[in-house]
């Protein structure tokens, strides 16, 4: 089974509970699929054992074979490659690597093949185990921007066998998307505030476009019912709420998993996982 | 014209409640609210807005099942999954790069446009402000951020305002790099939690790739003052300026139930901690 | 020598358009006898890449050297790429004759 941790708002508990829950399970694969900020390994402290490049093709122009035709310019939907041929002077290609998608175009269709495509590190992959807890990671280059493309190779390296966490990146486009694409079910994890409602909303609308089953779970609980209402209007299922402790904010600012210090939650998360499991049972 | 981006690397370190407070304590500030994914800011602003505009952010490829021949061509081109096997597109992997389109020999794919959100320009009591909603699901946030913030720089010349306040998005992949572009201060909103620690580092690191000056906020600082001294310390090494520290106050979260910015709550230390926060910033740019 | 002032209008007397790749017409003026054509920005209206988009059109016109308010990144790495010299820093007030008579006194 494949659970991934979602929020349309950053900072609302999802990296706290991908490792509680982790940390409660037997035969589980944690996923930081968080690779523009991964923070998993600040609270499991995995053993890395291996570590894997991701790299994504990038057109390069032989100026030697390049007769200047433009064809690779007209191709390009990104405006990622540009030709200029000045009347009776020597023509030159720029190609602007950040507005590339790396679709191949140009190479393809370039008569006279002076176009090749060279493979660029985007990112890494880090594989490793802490206690019997499976990891993985995946960390983008500072400056690439290229996240939703790391995220599909990190998920190339799901373990059908165990039970699988995602932990998701925030927001509700493209990173998030590619995330949460293919799990069995979808746990977002909100906080009972304006904000928290306004981006749960945005990650519920998104969750049902894409056709998962989802369910809310509240972080920082108080005596708002703000998100209880609101899952009762929209006849979401409300998995559970942890409660508002200063306890727990300081065990995570020094990077503790609060489960290990705080044994009644091991049950809770327990639950949780079963009234997932149940709720994925239910055809849609 | 000076140009503020407040960013953080992880989320939920108080951008928005800290860039809210900016606005009212700025002089005519043009804002841009640039976390387009999760915008929050007209939660606290209460934006009236004056003109609504749809966003196209590229194109997705649709095929018609009367005339495709199962020939597979596209299937073999597409590098982004986007066909299925029985010859159905998938909008959400669907990157628009035409070349499905391109190499189809019965013309049976068609390239449409996508419509992927609307941008608003309104006005709030504190200045214009320029926001988006990314349609659900949809993608290129990077290129609606760009267009946002063309849009808050064409008012400010316009109208000579002389500061754009932005609130930025999480992350440091395309959004934020479009929100940095072009800015004199990133101002960092950090907490002592090693998770924002971690995070404030990455961004910081992309500030300076892009030669835009830092300058950290250590929110809720007394959470972990262990920390917070690790984070002063840091700065230090860095040679990224420290704007202050800002308490750890459940009244935050009030300000943000009742909608207001954090120096409009009642409460006199937030207000003095901030205050005093906004001024050093000045002195930045 | 070939310049291209990007412009508001299609004469001389328009007003020069601050933005590059954004312009909505670009004015090519021969400096020798101030001969001009104005051409329509293609770009004008594009969702992205306008600046490269609009450097290309001036290459493709053979022009030596461009005026203009300011250059995005994109525009800045196209006028490199295409070896075209770029003055920034043109006020919108002034006219499109206005910034050429400044240039050519600048550059004597």
């Amino acid at each position: 089974m494949i659970i991934s941790i979602a929020s349309g708002k950053g900072g609302t508990g999802k990296t706290t509970v991908a490792v509680n829950i982790a940390l409660s399970l037997k035969n589980v694969q944690l996923i930081d699929c968080d690779v523009e900020e991964p923070n998993d390994a600040i609270f499991l402290k995995p053993q890395i054992e291996k570590t894997e490049s991701v790299s994504l093709p990038l057109p390069e122009v032989d100026l030697n074979k390049c007769d200047y035709c433009g064809i690779c310019a007209d191709v390009c939907a990104f405006k990622a490659i540009n030709v200029f041929k000045p009347i009776s002077k020597e023509g030159n290609v720029l190609f602007l690597p950040h507005l590339c998608h790396n679709c191949g175009a140009c190479a393809m269709y370039c008569p006279k093949k002076a176009i090749s495509e060279k493979q660029k590190q985007i990112g890494i992959i880090e594989i490793g185990r802490s206690g019997s807890i499976e990891y993985v990671c995946g960390k983008l280059d500072i400056g690439e921007i290229k996240s939703p493309q790391l995220i599909r190779e990190v998920k190339k390296k799901i373990n059908k066998n165990k039970t699988v966490i995602l932990d998701c990146p925030p927001g509700t486009s493209c990173p998030m998307m590619n995330a949460v694409k293919g799990s069995d079910f979808c746990l977002l994890v909100t906080e009972p505030t304006p904000f928290g409602l306004h981006d749960l909303n945005l990650a519920v609308e998104t969750v049902k476009k894409m056709r998962l089953k989802f369910g809310v779970l509240v972080n920082r609980a108080t005596d708002s019912r703000i998100i209880d209402d609101y899952c009762e209007k929209m006849n979401i299922v409300l998995l559970g709420s942890i409660p508002f402790d200063k306890e727990i904010a300081k065990l995570y600012s020094k990077g503790d998993a609060f489960l290990l210090t705080k044994d009644k939650y091991k049950s809770f998360f327990i639950e949780l996982i079963e009234k997932i499991k149940v709720h994925c049972a239910v055809k849609l | 014209m000076k140009h503020i981006v407040v960013i953080s690397g992880k989320g939920g370190t108080g951008k928005t409640t800290i860039t809210a407070s900016f606005c009212a304590l700025a002089e005519k500030p043009v804002i841009v609210d640039c976390d387009v994914d999760a915008a929050d800011m007209h939660l606290l602003l209460h934006p009236q807005i004056q003109e609504s505009n749809y966003f196209s952010g590229g194109k997705y490829a649709v095929i018609d099942q009367s005339k495709c021949i199962a020939c597979g061509k596209c299937r073999e081109v597409c590098r982004f999954d986007a066909i299925s096997e029985d010859f159905k597109s998938d909008i959400f992997s669907c990157e628009g790069c035409e070349l499905c389109w391109r190499v189809c020999p019965v013309k049976a794919i068609e390239m449409r446009e996508r419509i992927s959100g609307r941008w608003f320009v309104s006005s709030t009591k504190y200045g214009p402000i320029v926001h988006a909603e990314l349609g659900i699901g949809e993608e290129n946030s990077g290129k609606l951020v760009s267009k946002i913030k063309q849009m808050a720089v064409d008012i400010a010349s316009k109208t000579k305002a002389n500061l754009i306040i932005a609130d930025g998005p999480p992350g440091t992949g395309c959004p934020l790099m479009a929100s940095l572009s072009g800015a004199n201060l990133a101002v960092i909103v950090t907490e002592p939690t090693l998770s924002a620690m971690h995070d404030m580092k990455r961004v910081a690191e992309v500030a300076s790739q892009f030669n835009i000056p830092s300058a950290v906020i250590i929110n809720k600082w007394d959470l972990n003052e262990v920390n917070t001294l690790e984070i002063e310390r840091l700065c230090g090494e860095l040679k990224i300026a420290i704007l202050g520290r800002i308490s750890f106050n459940q009244d935050a979260s009030r300000a943000v139930t009742e909608g207001i910015p954090l120096v409009e709550y009642n409460n006199d230390q937030m207000k003095k901690e901030i205050c005093s926060i906004w001024e050093k910033t000045l002195k930045f740019i | 020598m070939k310049i291209a002032i990007s412009s508001m209008g299609e004469t001389l007397e328009s007003a020069v358009s601050e933005k590059f790749g954004r312009a909505p017409y670009f004015i090519i003026v021969n400096t020798e006898n101030m001969e001009f054509v104005s051409i329509k920005n293609s770009a004008e209206s594009m969702q992205g890449g306008a600046g490269p988009e609009a450097v290309r059109q001036l290459s493709a016109h053979g022009v030596n050297a461009v005026l203009t308010g300011s250059l995005g990144p994109n525009a800045k790495s196209a006028i490199e790429a295409a070896k075209i010299k770029a003055v920034v820093g043109l006020s919108g007030t002034k006219t499109v004759k206005q910034a050429i008579e400044e240039y050519k006194t600048v550059s004597k």
